[in-house]
C-alpha cells in the first residue's frame, strides 16, 4: 500500500510537487463520487482527500457547502465514506479522509481509525481539531499507523506552527489565506511566507490549499510547496456539468491541467 | 463512545467544564481567540475596565434591574412567592446588553473597528448594533432568513441603529446557520473584526467570558432576594437556549446547594414529535460550533434541525457549562413545549401587566410547574430575561388576535 511518504518521495524524485485533490464522498451519489474520484486520479492526482460530508461545514465556502448538502441528502454516512476510501485505494492513489471532528467522535475514534486502516486509508485531515483536544486521537492514529494532518494558517505564530507540526505526520496543511474554501482570482501572497516559516520549523512536507483552481496557480504554488491541494475547483466543475458523463470528463480535464501545472516549475 | 469516556476524566481547566467546552476551531481562528483571551484576562485585572463597564451598566443599561415580587402571578404558581429579575427593563429590552457592552469595550481595547454577531430572536443583534452605534464600530449581524421573518421588528431596529443585517439562507435558516455564517465572516476578516458571540457557547474563551459579563444578574438578584426575604431562594429559574441568561442567574447560587437551579429548554411541538430544541431531553454529547457539549444529532454526528416557537431557544446546541451542571446534577433541565410556554406568556400578561419574551415564557412555565411542586412556602427567582414587544405578531397569531384592530373577543386560554 502506498503511503503519504511514498507519494511525496515519488514526486520529489520527479522534481515536482504532489497533486492533492479533494472531493466529498457521496456527491452527487456514492457510486458517482467513486467514478469522479477515479477520473481525478486518471487525470494525475497523486493523493485523494475524501471529504466526509458534515451538516455544519464552517470552514467551507458555497461550492463545497452545496456538494456536502447534496451528499447528505443522498444518504451519505460515515460507512459510505469508508467504502469510498476502500475503492479509492484500488486506484493506486493515496486515500485520506478530510473530516470535521464531530462525525469522527460520534463514530468512535478507535472504530474510525480501525476501519480507515482496513480500508487502506493512509491519513486523516481534521480542520477543526486543535492539538489541545487531540490526545486520544494521537493515541489511536498512532496505534493504527494513520497519518494525522493538522492545519497551519497565516495568522499562526511560529510557536503555534511548532505545536501543530509536532502532532502532525505525513504533511502539514498550510492554509494559503485567511478565509473559507473556494477559488480566488489570485493565490494569496501570504502563502509563500507561511511556507517559508513552516520550513524553518519542521521537516514535514508542506501542502498548500485554499484558493487554487487553475494550472497556472498550481505551478506557482508548486514552485515553493511540496503539495498543491485543490478542492472547490473540482466541485465547481461537477456542479456546473450538465450530466454525470460530462462531470467525469470535466474533473479529469482539470486534474490534467493541474498535474501539468505542478510539473511546470 | 469509549474514547469520550476516557476524556471524561480530564480535569477542569480554564478552557473546560469537566469534559465539555474546549476549542474545536479552524487554525485560522486560534490567534484571534488567543488575542481575545489575553485582552479579557488583562481587562479583568484592570480597575479602569471594571469602572468603565460599571458606569455603562448604571448610566446606559439602567442597572441594577429591579427584582419584582409577582404577587398575582404567584397564585398561578401554587402560591409560591415568585420574584422576577427584570432584565426586560434593561436598555434594548433583554439581558443581552450586559455581555455586548463588555465585549464592545474589549473590541476597542484590541484596536478592532468592526463587530459581527449572530442572532436568533434578534435581541442579541439589537444589543450588538446598539453597542456598535454607541462606540462607533461597524456592525454586521447574521440572522437566519426564517428568523428575519419571525422577528421583523428587531430587523428594523438593527437597521435603524446602522447595522447591516444579512439574512442567512443556508441550512435550516435559523440560529445555527447564522453562527456558521458569522464564523465564516470572522475567519476571513479577523484582523479587523471581533465576533461578539451572543451566548455562553463557542470555543474558549467565549463561554467563561460571556458568563462573566452576565454574572451581574445573579449578583444583584442574590442581594435583592436576601433583602426582600431575608434568605436565599429555594430555586433559581431561567430559560436555556445557549444559556447566557441562565448562567448569569445561576452563577451566584451554584455554591449554595439549598438553591435548586432549574433550566427550561424548548420542547417545541413536544419532544416525542422530534420537532423541539431539547438538547438534554433528546441530545447527547458532541462537538458543535467550537465546543464539546450536548447536541441534537443523529447517530453519525450530523446536527439535527431544532424547532421552537421561540427563535431565541431554537438552537441544537447549548453552553458547555450547562452540560457540566446537567451531568453533575447541580442543575436540572426540562423541556417546556410551545403550548405550555404560550399559556405562561398569557398568564404573566394578565396577572402582572408584563409582556415577556416568548423565550422567557418557557422559564415562567417552569416556575408555574415548580411552584406547584414546592408549595406556598417556597421562594422562586425567575430571570425575566427579555420583554415581548418583538413577539407581538407571533403571540397575536397564536391567540387569534387580529392585528388590524378588529375585536375577535378574548383570546383562547386567557383568563380575565
Amino acid at each position: 500500500m502506498r503511503t503519504l511518504a511514498d507519494a511525496f518521495a515519488a514526486a520529489r524524485d520527479e522534481g515536482r510537487a504532489a497533486l492533492i485533490g479533494y472531493l466529498p464522498a457521496g456527491f452527487p451519489t456514492p457510486d458517482q463520487a467513486v467514478e469522479l474520484i477515479a477520473a481525478m486520479v486518471e487525470g494525475g492526482v497523486d493523493i485523494v482527500e475524501v471529504g466526509l460530508p458534515y451538516s455544519d461545514p464552517l470552514m467551507d465556502g458555497p461550492d463545497i457547502q452545496a456538494a456536502v448538502n447534496a451528499a447528505l441528502a443522498a444518504g451519505t454516512t460515515t460507512d459510505v465514506v469508508l467504502d469510498t476510501v476502500a475503492q479509492v485505494a484500488t486506484t493506486g492513489a493515496v486515500p485520506l479522509v478530510m473530516s470535521y471532528w464531530n462525525p469522527i467522535e460520534q463514530y468512535g475514534l478507535e472504530r474510525f481509525a480501525l476501519r480507515m486502516a482496513e480500508a487502506g486509508g493512509q491519513g486523516v485531515i481534521t480542520p477543526d481539531l486543535t492539538p489541545e483536544e487531540a490526545a486520544d486521537w494521537i493515541t489511536v492514529t498512532t496505534r493504527h499507523e494513520l497519518d494525522r494532518i493538522f492545519l497551519a494558517a497565516p495568522s499562526s505564530t511560529d510557536a503555534r506552527i511548532d505545536r501543530v507540526a509536532s502532532v502532525s505526520s505525513g504533511f502539514l496543511y498550510a492554509a494559503s489565506t485567511m478565509g473559507v474554501t473556494g477559488g480566488r482570482t489570485a493565490v494569496s501572497s501570504a502563502a509563500p511566507e507561511l511556507v517559508r516559516r513552516c520550513r524553518a520549523i519542521t521537516g514535514l512536507p508542506i501542502g498548500v490549499g485554499i484558493g487554487i483552481s487553475t494550472g497556472d496557480q498550481a505551478a506557482e504554488v508548486a514552485s515553493y510547496a511540496d503539495g498543491v491541494i485543490v478542492g472547490s475547483a473540482f466541485v465547481k466543475r461537477i456542479l456546473h456539468a450538465p450530466d454525470h458523463a460530462a462531470a467525469v470528463v470535466a474533473v479529469c480535464d482539470l486534474a490534467r491541467e493541474l498535474a501539468t501545472g505542478v510539473r511546470a516549475s | 463512545m469509549t474514547d469520550i469516556a476516557e476524556s471524561m476524566t480530564a480535569a477542569t481547566d480554564p478552557w473546560h467544564f469537566g469534559p465539555y467546552g474546549g476549542r474545536f476551531v479552524p487554525e485560522a481562528l486560534t490567534a484571534a481567540l488567543d488575542e481575545l483571551d489575553a485582552a479579557f484576562t488583562t481587562a479583568l485585572a484592570d480597575p479602569d475596565f471594571g469602572a468603565e463597564l460599571a458606569a455603562l451598566e448604571v448610566h446606559y443599561t439602567g442597572r441594577p434591574s429591579p427584582l419584582t415580587p409577582a404577587r398575582r402571578f404567584s397564585a398561578e404558581c401554587g402560591g409560591a412567592r415568585v420574584y422576577l429579575k427584570r432584565e426586560d427593563l434593561n436598555h434594548t429590552g433583554s439581558h443581552k446588553i450586559n455581555n455586548v457592552l463588555g465585549q464592545a469595550l474589549l473590541t476597542k481595547r484590541m484596536g478592532k473597528e468592526r463587530v459581527i454577531a449572530e442572532t436568533g430572536a434578534g435581541q442579541h443583534g439589537v444589543a450588538t448594533a446598539t453597542a456598535a452605534a454607541l462606540m462607533g464600530l461597524e456592525c454586521t449581524v447574521y440572522m437566519g432568513e426564517e428568523d428575519t421573518r419571525r422577528q421583523a421588528l428587531n430587523v428594523a431596529r438593527m437597521r435603524l441603529l446602522g447595522a447591516e443585517v444579512v439574512p442567512v439562507t443556508a441550512g435550516s435558516r435559523t440560529l445555527k446557520d447564522a453562527i456558521n455564517e458569522a464564523m465564516r465572516d470572522w475567519v476571513t476578516t479577523v484582523d479587523r473584526t471581533h465576533y461578539v458571540l451572543g451566548t455562553v457557547t463557542g470555543p474558549a474563551p467565549f463561554p467563561r467570558m460571556v458568563r462573566h459579563f452576565h454574572e451581574v444578574i445573579g449578583r444583584e438578584a442574590r442581594a435583592q432576594i436576601l433583602e426582600a426575604e431575608g434568605r436565599l431562594p429555594d430555586a433559581a429559574v431561567a430559560c436555556v437556549g445557549g444559556g447566557s441568561n441562565a448562567i448569569g442567574l445561576f452563577s451566584a447560587f451554584i455554591d449554595d446547594p439549598q438553591v435548586q437551579l432549574r433550566g427550561y429548554e424548548a420542547g417545541g411541538e413536544g419532544v416525542a414529535t422530534g420537532r423541539h430544541a431539547s438538547r438534554f431531553a433528546a441530545g447527547s454529547p458532541g462537538v458543535l460550533h467550537g465546543a464539546r457539549t450536548y447536541v441534537m444529532q443523529d447517530e453519525w454526528g450530523q446536527t439535527l434541525p431544532s424547532h421552537s416557537i421561540s427563535a431565541g431557544l431554537d438552537y441544537p446546541g447549548v453552553g458547555p457549562e450547562h452540560s457540566w451542571l446537567h451531568d453533575t446534577g447541580r442543575a436540572i433541565y426540562e423541556p417546556v413545549d410551545d403550548a405550555e410556554a404560550m399559556s405562561a406568556f398569557a398568564a404573566l400578561c394578565r396577572t402582572e401587566g408584563i409582556i415577556p419574551a416568548i423565550e422567557t415564557a418557557h422559564a415562567l412555565a417552569g416556575a408555574m410547574r415548580l411552584g406547584r411542586e414546592l408549595g406556598p412556602d417556597a421562594v422562586i427567582v425567575v430571570n425575566l430575561s427579555g420583554r415581548g414587544d418583538k413577539d407581538v405578531a407571533t403571540a397575536a397569531a397564536w391567540f387569534g388576535i387580529d392585528l388590524d384592530g378588529h375585536d375577535q373577543g378574548r383570546a383562547p386560554g386567557m383568563r380575565p
